[in-house]
């Protein structure tokens, strides 16, 4: 059997909980941060830059360098590896500032 | 609907401790031993700082400690911590960033610590609304200050740093710690610093394959100086632990040789790595290709020192190049009633940290108490600091990066990832019009004035405009410390004005 972090330290999640990211339903366990639950899933870029459109994902994993910036629950430029996945959230990539609907 | 405005409420702690790692959650529970009420504020959800970052109590970890060297100080240190909240002498307010701190004019307490949540409240607002209620900032006054703020990464860029699945190392280890996740299956580890071990030991036992440790720096300036080792067996008994982790999974550790790209278009898919002379010089004709799905990096840490800098604390260039505080035998830093502990006072590691938090909180009990001196008990822990210290040091001389890491440099690579500034718009700015110093450059090219306020790209900058890899790290002024809604600013009234 294959090893794994949650094998590591013998994890017993209390619930299995699920997000919404751009159309696919994606498992999440209690108290993961959103960037957590899209490593889980194997991505690992979910925004693209406002200047050049590149993909960019979780950096730093500590909310120093804003990188990892995603929509959640409508709410853009939120750190996703600090923000804990709350079962049902949705979850979006984002392309630039986030701020689209803002643009006329 | 949120409306506290920013007022200080309540009477005031006799200490505020500002980060919950190591050093401020050893100051914070040595201090309530010694009598004194504390306010521990800090940004995570959950004490123990970087270092002890643990999940959180709904993914059920058993075993938390098989991520972790020297996990029972750190439940001690838990335990204590609950003991001491339970007596209302520890208030600790986890989830909450402090973005200034002000010296009160009047007697109430001679800091008050402004404070916003590191996340805000969760909520499912429809997009396009803008009326998500913001946590409400909380303030905390208090007669002493501890700050024990910790460090961030230092990152050194180089060709297709930007793609992800090229993470930090010390990203790699906070997500495994607390996520309980991997970057990818497999995973080289590169940069320089004793974080790239720890790094290789958490991912390896985690499950990912990890081929090799890049170790930009050369192990033998430890032996050429073998005092500050001999004198610290942990330590040494701390390397030979990670060796032989590293040996039993298969993880080859190659010294003097350095990542000089990072290959892919979505995502890496691999790297191109070269030896290095002494000077971080890459050797041409030595490339080679590695292929691999995450690349963890590192060069080191750089102490977090804006609530210091702002405060007026003086600093000096540790010997890694990287600002950190000036501070006396008892820790108090250069402003009168601030003290510090841990990698604020310079990079030193954990046990450093542990020794110096209980050392500063008993230096600010003795102040507390009116007494000019710590107390005679503090004088063991001195003894263990000073020593450590020069461990510290050590070390922090052998990883600084050397003159020549620029020359891995391409014209395009990026420099500032927030507002996507390449070298060969850094280096006009330098070479075309004369920018001489960081600030400079920034205004003219924007690098550095982007989310993370160069905390990434500051270290590269500095040796950009100084035409040195092995410049020193600017001590930046930052007002403000953290991101603060405007909300929050909207309401807050400064002190001492009407």
């Amino acid at each position: 059997m294959s090893r794994t972090p949650a094998g590591l330290v013998r994890a017993e999640p209390h619930s299995a909980i699920s997000i919404d990211y751009d159309g696919r339903k994606l498992p999440a366990l209690p108290g993961q941060s959103i960037a957590a639950a899209l490593w889980a899933a194997g991505i690992v870029s979910w925004r693209t830059t406002r200047r050049g459109g590149r993909p960019r994902g979780a950096f730093c994993g500590m909310g120093v360098c804003f990188d990892c910036l995603i929509t959640v629950n409508g709410r853009p430029n939120q750190r996703a590896c600090l923000v804990p996945a709350h079962d049902g959230d949705t979850v979006t990539p984002q392309e630039g500032d986030g701020r689209a609907d803002l643009a006329c | 609907m949120p409306t506290s405005p920013a007022e200080p409420s309540g009477a005031p702690y006799d200490l505020a401790v500002v980060g919950a790692g190591p050093a401020g959650l050893a100051a914070a529970v040595t201090a309530a031993d010694a009598g004194l009420t504390v306010a521990l504020v800090d940004a995570e959800p959950r004490p123990g700082g970087q270092y002890y970052r643990h999940p959180a109590p709904g993914l059920g970890a058993r075993r938390p400690e098989a991520l972790h060297h020297g996990w029972p100080a750190f439940t001690t240190l838990e335990t204590r911590l609950r003991q001491h909240k339970q007596v209302g002498r520890v208030r600790h307010l986890p989830g909450r960033q402090v973005w200034t701190i002000q010296q009160s004019c009047d007697h109430a307490g001679r800091w008050t610590l402004l404070t916003t949540a590191t996340v805000p409240p969760h909520d499912r607002a429809a997009p396009g609304d803008q009326n998500t209620g913001e946590a409400p900032g909380e303030s905390v006054p208090a007669h002493h200050l501890l700050l024990a703020t910790g460090t961030y990464e230092r990152q050194l860029p180089f060709p297709g740093w930007t793609l992800p699945g090229v993470v930090g190392a010390g990203g790699a280890q906070a997500m495994i710690k607390s996520g309980l996740v991997l970057p990818g299956r497999r995973v080289i580890v590169a940069g320089s610093g004793p974080l790239l071990l720890a790094a290789a030991a958490s991912l390896s036992a985690a499950g990912a394959r990890v081929p090799y440790v890049l170790e930009a720096s050369s192990y033998l300036p430890y032996a050429r100086r073998p005092g500050p080792l001999l004198r610290n067996l942990g330590k040494l008994a701390e390397g030979a632990r990670h060796a032989a982790a590293l040996a039993r999974r298969r993880v080859g550790l190659r010294t003097r040789t350095a990542v000089v790209q990072a290959h892919g278009t979505d995502r890496v898919t691999g790297v191109t790595v070269a030896r290095l002379d002494g000077d971080w010089r890459p050797l041409p004709g030595t490339e080679q290709h590695l292929s691999c799905d995450a690349l963890a990096v590192g060069h080191g840490l750089v102490p977090q020192l804006e609530l210091a800098v702002e405060l007026g604390c003086a600093t000096r260039t540790a010997p890694d190049g990287t600002p950190a505080l000036v501070v006396d035998s008892f820790l108090r830093t250069s402003v009168e009633g601030v003290w510090a502990a841990g990698e604020t006072n310079g990079v030193g590691g954990a046990q450093l940290a542990l020794c110096e938090g209980e050392l500063a909180a008993h230096a600010v009990a003795a102040a507390a108490h009116g007494e000019t001196t710590a107390a005679r008990t503090a004088a063991a822990l001195r003894t263990r600091a000073t020593r450590l210290r020069a461990f510290a040091d050590l070390m922090a001389r052998v990883h600084r990066p050397g003159p020549a890491w620029p020359q891995w440099l391409r014209g395009d690579t990026e420099i500032c990832r927030c507002e996507e500034i390449d070298a060969s718009s850094v280096r006009e700015a330098v070479d075309t019009f004369g920018a001489g110093d960081t600030r400079t450059a920034k205004l003219l090219t924007r690098a550095g004035m982007g989310w993370c306020q160069g905390r990434m790209c500051g270290p590269a900058v500095s040796c950009l405009v100084s035409g040195d890899g092995s410049a020193p790290v600017s001590a930046d002024r930052r007002p403000l410390s953290r991101p603060v809604p405007l909300v929050q600013l909207a309401r807050h009234r400064p002190q001492g004005r009407p």
